[in-house]
């Protein structure tokens, strides 16, 4: 791994979000959006039972730590679709980078560009709805790496359709979270899917996720071996999503897609 | 020999793009591309550049094969312009050229893209947003980018397409300065053909996907008779014949 290669990749897309300001608009505005809904949502519900008085702590935390996950995809999918609708794509992929360094740049800029978004969503939480996703405390580290290997690994798979199908593959790019999310157990625990679903989410990492983040902000109890089995989830589809995406690489370089992508 | 292409073909599902091909290219040589579109011009580039998988036939850099060398090091030898490629629209020129200068890991980069930017003359509008130039201006840029790393081989196609008179012959001028100066293998995709003639040791001349013919542009006029390489492009592109 080359590092000064990885940071000029990385700086690339620095560059491009300090170019724009409606650019860093956009990355604050739809988390931010999410909070107030969320956040005036479960108020509602707390105004009206008091069977409810937890549940603006819970449901933000939850909506927060969703849209890291969120976040993360969508920003490894931008970058890379960045590069088609520049029409770089070419020059991208003849200039002398190895493919795990794009894939490492774009993993570890994807951060950055979810923080931008991410932290303001966050601090309006606090004053405005009493709720701080720091509470979560050390565990938070845990839970946010975890999401964050998910969420990229949703963005290589996108990736590599965009490789393999072309730019027509963009439309999955938006939707593809929106699959996982009623398996993923984000706002209700999993014993309210059906027993068949619950068995296909439990192979998800976002169900012990989010199954943690409800015992720590309820119960006051961190269960390690849980983080540690989502980690792990976590890291092994990262692995499948390295692997299809050079097997979607080497596919369109075999099709010669690559040569067309984004004139 | 320093480039050699040996029975090199592509072919897409049915499509035969590229059909057993063979020609070699001396170090330091200007070689013209040319042929209809489609012709399978781009395709041979592509593999060329590692964006396309050949599907028979080698591609081989001074009697090595092009697969045993590591990506990195051997695409740091390349670099490739064309209009149909584009920079980032949102950056700077000088962003642009400063990400791939260190892409293609340049030592004494701000010394490397001051040079280039006076020899092609980008300084002007060095902090304007690459998507604000003209085609001209994206032009000089595409090709300051493609020698920011003193390529060994330079792949060019159709590098003028589009521009004026006289900034396409800002750009011929340039390329032929640069050649004098530099020592620089040119691969170079064309339709125009006096750019051909002015620029190129010599020609090959592909259609559906096979080199019909290949010579220098004034041995090729001669042999078919004709005035111009323009003229002897039209017979080649028009037979049915190989050379």
């Amino acid at each position: 791994m080359n590092f000064n290669k990885i940071y000029a990749l990385g700086l690339r897309h620095l560059y491009l979000i300090m170019n724009s300001f409606p650019r860093v608009l956009d990355l604050i505005y739809w988390p931010t959006v999410q909070i107030f809904l969320w956040g005036f949502i479960s108020k509602f519900f707390t105004l009206n039972s008091e069977y409810y008085n937890n549940t603006v702590g819970i449901i933000l935390t939850a909506a927060i730590l969703y849209d890291f996950l969120f976040r993360a995809s969508i920003s490894f999918n931008m970058m890379f679709l960045e590069e088609i609708w520049s029409r770089n794509f070419t020059n991208l992929f003849i200039a002398p980078i190895k493919i795990r360094e794009i894939i490492a740049a774009l993993t570890i800029t994807a951060i950055l560009r979810t923080l931008i978004g991410l932290i303001p969503a966050v601090l309006i939480a606090i004053p405005l709805f009493g709720v701080s996703v720091l509470s979560l405390g050390i565990p938070l580290i845990f839970l946010l790496l975890s999401l964050y290997l998910f969420g990229v690994t949703l963005g290589l798979l996108v990736t590599s359709g965009l490789l393999r199908y072309g730019p027509s593959f963009e439309n999955i790019a938006w939707a593809s979270l929106f699959f996982l999310a009623p398996l993923g157990c984000i706002y209700y625990p999993i014993d309210i899917l059906p027993l068949s679903l619950q068995i296909i989410a439990k192979g998800l990492p976002l169900v012990h996720i989010f199954e943690e983040m409800r015992s720590i902000l309820m119960n006051n109890t961190v269960n390690y071996f849980n983080i540690f089995k989502s980690i792990s989830i976590s890291v092994m589809y990262f692995i499948f999503g390295v692997i299809i995406f050079y097997i979607s690489y080497f596919g369109a370089k075999k099709r010669g897609t690559l040569i067309n992508m984004g004139e | 020999m320093f480039i050699k292409i040996r029975n090199l073909t592509k072919i897409y599902n049915n499509f035969c793009a590229v059909n057993k091909i063979n020609f070699q290219i001396e170090k330091n040589k200007t070689i013209g591309l040319l042929g209809p579109n489609g012709c399978g011009k781009t395709t041979t580039i592509g593999m060329m550049l590692g964006l396309v998988t050949p599907t028979e036939g080698e591609i081989l850099i001074e009697n090595k094969s092009i697969k045993s060398f590591k990506r990195d090091d051997i695409l740091k030898r390349f670099n490739f312009a064309s209009p149909y490629v584009e920079l980032p629209k949102k950056l700077t020129v000088k962003q642009n050229l400063e990400i791939y200068g260190r892409l293609y890991g340049i030592k004494n980069l701000n010394e490397r893209i001051n040079e280039i930017s006076s020899d092609l003359d980008i300084k002007n509008f060095y902090e304007r947003k690459t998507g604000e130039l003209s085609s001209g201006q994206k032009n000089r840029v595409s090709l300051a980018k493609s020698l920011i790393n003193k390529p060994e081989i330079l792949l060019l196609d159709e590098p003028t397409a589009s521009l004026d008179p006289d900034i396409g012959d800002f750009i011929r001028s340039y390329i032929q300065d640069y050649k004098k100066n530099n020592r620089v293998t040119v691969l170079l995709a064309s339709h125009n053909m006096s750019e051909v003639e002015r620029l190129c040791d010599s020609v090959i001349m592909m259609r559906k996907g096979k080199i019909i013919d290949s010579g220098s542009c004034k041995d090729l006029i001669k042999k078919h008779g004709r005035n111009n390489l323009e003229e002897t492009f039209l017979k080649l592109a028009r037979s049915k014949d190989e050379f």
